[in-house]
């Protein structure tokens, strides 16, 4: 759409009463200034309830253009550009951050009957382009205080009351901290305390994720811990999209419809977003958040980098270095495998390897076994069917994925051979897991660290066998053994674990 | 000549289905797609259905279509038409230029379906206008569309009964004895290409044919 001048403001073209010669998008025009505030204005609350805290496009707003209009002229809200000229003379996308050419493409637009340049990282939130408002509001957020709101009748561990309460500091005074807990820490109840304290005090708490099935896990048991407080859940397709609340679960992408909503931010598995996807979460992140507020990091494997900014003291962290059961991590061994490539393309495993998947059918011990690749998951699926025809492989574009890791926690799949995709989120009693080819480029430090940490998570079952199939040992995969090591001496040191 | 390098990857390309083999010498439809029930002689039993009907006999010259419209392409096209990602046109020149002039003409006459100003100012763009484009050839927005429901809501008896889904552009004139071809991005039961072959046909066009980006 195109803005036009008139009567000494700015609106629609399509709501002009004069036919005008100079009509432009908004990214083609200096920034539309704020209209100042009318208090006698008969504002919609609806509208500004739909409104609050979000960076919405007109298309996402049920209500009519003259009523947004309205709503803009009184001061209740503006209008932003949604594509920007950077200094270098490329194009920034102002929802999503995106600055990189390749991602934005032209068209001649029958909006703006212009040639109009789009933002292709975040389309799918509805298209961005130069003549594209971004609508926000100009009311702060409603905050509502609660009394008391926790009700959780667990305990926390040691480790975990340390990390809790340096939470709560963090968000009592507004900081950034990275929680580094490992796997199977209980990481979650660790922000009962802080959150508590945020609502108490009328904040606004969002918790971020990457992936939509966490969002869906989490939700529920924040509504237990927090019965008097309305928590939604965002993804793609959720029926909370436009509903408010104090308490908000949201995946990455959804946090681009936020801008300056929340008082606490926190990210969790901050390390899992896929290098390309970081720089659009942590603008997101930031415009989501309010001036001042709190961010808190959480994580089982921090980015080498932070690790070093850890250590050195440049990044506030809260380490939780053992387990809730007070159990140490299974230290994961190494097995040089050989060739093992060959010997799969001739239809055949290591020796070793097929002694170790041998060994978990006979002993009944449910297995996970990683691949690099699909290409690679296939034929060793073919060849272990030889041991067990029940054996599977399970793959993120596997459209019978849900089902095959449900028959693997009934039992009805011995052993599972799989990509990454199961390297988080996948928690099952007895469990052991091999990698084969841990040398493989897609096992990262942070990857071998998560892998290991499937492993003796309940406390009936503390214990198990973690190995790494190898044909050359790695840095990664060094650097994953000493970390697990490492955190487990500092467990061992505070006195965090239990004495055997 | 050098060879263009491909926008997509390989594992993408490998995913689009272009029509090919046996078909209907009318439709386009792939034979080996459908039951050999539905197969009479050179045609199928839609073209056969279409023939019969005084209406529309004679009409539509024939249809051809560049990809088998599976899973895989209804999601590329609705990431195109109802996400916007214009750019992804890119993705169908080479095969449509080259599945073009197998059948028809260089000097073709292109009439890309159009949409509904509401609807193309939704959208922002004109799907079956941006496929028109990497033809090359002449185009001649000879049509609009009136505004009334979306055409896939409705079923094949509710198509048909719609009478008038397009009129002629009062400010276009039509050279009668150019070969003109329709341009879409999907054809379904063929109505809409054969209410706008019926509005140029009325308005003197000899023969009026169509091509599509997809077919189901």
């Amino acid at each position: 759409m195109r803005f036009v001048f008139e009567q000494g403001k700015w609106l629609p073209e399509a709501l002009a009463k004069e036919k005008h010669k100079d009509r432009r998008p908004i990214s083609r025009l200096p920034d539309l200034p704020s209209c100042e505030k009318n208090p006698e204005f008969p504002f919609s609350p609806t509208l500004l309830a739909f409104l609050e805290g979000r960076q919405l496009l007109i298309d996402d707003l049920p209500f009519s253009l003259e009523q947004i209009q309205a709503h803009y002229e009184n001061g209740y809200l503006r209008y932003q550009k949604g594509i920007t000229q950077t200094e270098r003379g490329g194009y920034r996308c102002e929802r999503c951050g995106n600055e990189r050419a390749h991602l934005f493409a032209s068209f001649h637009c029958a909006r703006c009957e212009e040639s109009c340049t789009y933002c292709r990282q975040c389309l799918m939130m509805g298209r961005v382009s130069e003549c594209t408002p971004l609508v926000v509001s100009c009311v702060s957020p409603k905050r509502i205080a609660y009394d008391r709101p926790l009700v959780w009748s667990g305990k926390l561990s040691h480790a975990q009351q340390a990390a809790a309460e340096a939470v709560k500091q963090a968000i009592d005074r507004h900081d950034e901290l990275t929680v580094w807990a490992v796997c199977g820490a209980g990481k979650t109840e660790v922000l009962f305390p802080g959150i508590a304290h945020a609502l108490e005090r009328g904040r606004r708490v969002c918790i971020a994720t990457p992936r939509m099935d966490v969002v869906l896990e989490l939700a529920p048991r924040f509504k237990q811990a927090f019965p008097t407080v309305p928590v939604i859940a965002l993804y793609g397709g959720s029926e909370d999209r436009f509903k408010q609340a104090p308490l908000v679960m949201a995946t990455t992408h959804q946090l681009l419809r936020f801008y300056r909503a929340f008082d606490v931010m926190i990210i969790d598995e901050v390390d899992a977003f896929p290098y390309s996807v970081e720089p659009m979460l942590q603008y997101a992140a930031a415009k989501a958040r309010c001036e001042p507020s709190a961010l808190i990091y959480l994580t089982a494997t921090p980015h080498p980098a932070w690790q070093r900014e850890i250590q050195k003291n440049k990044r506030m962290a809260a380490t939780i270095p053992a387990r809730y059961h007070g159990y140490p991590l299974p230290v994961p061994a190494f097995e040089w495998c050989g060739h093992w490539r060959k010997q799969v393309q001739k239809g055949r495993l290591p020796r070793n390897v097929l002694a170790w998947a041998n060994e978990r059918i006979q002993g009944g011990r449910p297995a996970l076994l990683f691949v690099p690749h699909i290409a690679l998951l296939q034929q060793v699926v073919q060849i272990l069917k030889q041991l067990d025809a029940r054996i599977e492989g399970v793959h993120a574009e596997d459209s019978a994925r849900k089902e095959k890791v449900h028959a693997f926690r009934q039992g009805a799949i011995p052993l599972l051979v799989t990509t990454t995709i199961l390297e988080r989120g996948v928690t099952i009693p007895r469990l052991d897991v091999a990698v084969l080819g841990a040398e493989d480029d897609l096992f990262t430090e942070g990857a071998l660290v998560q892998i290991a940490g499937r492993v003796g998570r309940s406390a009936q079952h503390p214990n198990g066998d973690v190995r790494f199939f190898h044909y050359g040992k790695t840095k990664a995969m060094i650097a994953a053994k000493r970390q697990i090591v490492r955190m487990n001496r500092l467990a061992q040191e505070r006195g965090l674990l239990k004495s055997p | 000549m050098l060879k263009q390098t491909d926008v997509l990857c390989h594992e993408c390309r490998r995913s689009f289905a272009l029509i090919a083999g046996d078909l209907c010498e009318c439709c386009g439809r792939p034979f080996d797609r459908v039951d050999e029930s539905y197969r009479q002689g050179e045609l199928c039993a839609d073209c056969v259905r279409w023939k019969r009907d005084n209406a529309w006999r004679g009409v539509l010259t024939k249809n051809r279509s560049v990809y088998v419209y599976d899973a895989f392409m209804k999601e590329v096209i609705a990431r195109w038409k109802f996400r916007g990602d214009y750019a992804l046109v890119e993705a169908f020149r080479s095969d449509m230029c080259r599945e073009f002039f197998c059948h028809f003409p260089r000097d073709s006459l292109l009439v890309p379906i159009p949409l509904s100003s509401a609807r193309l100012y939704e959208r922002g763009f004109n799907q079956a206008k941006a496929l028109a484009e990497l033809l090359g050839c002449p185009i001649l927005d000879a049509l609009e569309r009136f505004d009334s429901a979306k055409q896939s809501k409705k079923s094949r008896h509710e198509r048909l009964e719609t009478d008038r889904v397009f009129h002629l552009r009062s400010d276009v004139l039509l050279p009668a004895d150019a070969s003109f071809v329709l341009i879409d991005d999907i054809y379904t039961t063929g109505t809409t290409v054969r209410h706008a072959a019926r509005m140029l046909r009325e308005a003197g066009a000899a023969a009026v044919s169509s091509f599509t980006l997809a077919r189901s």
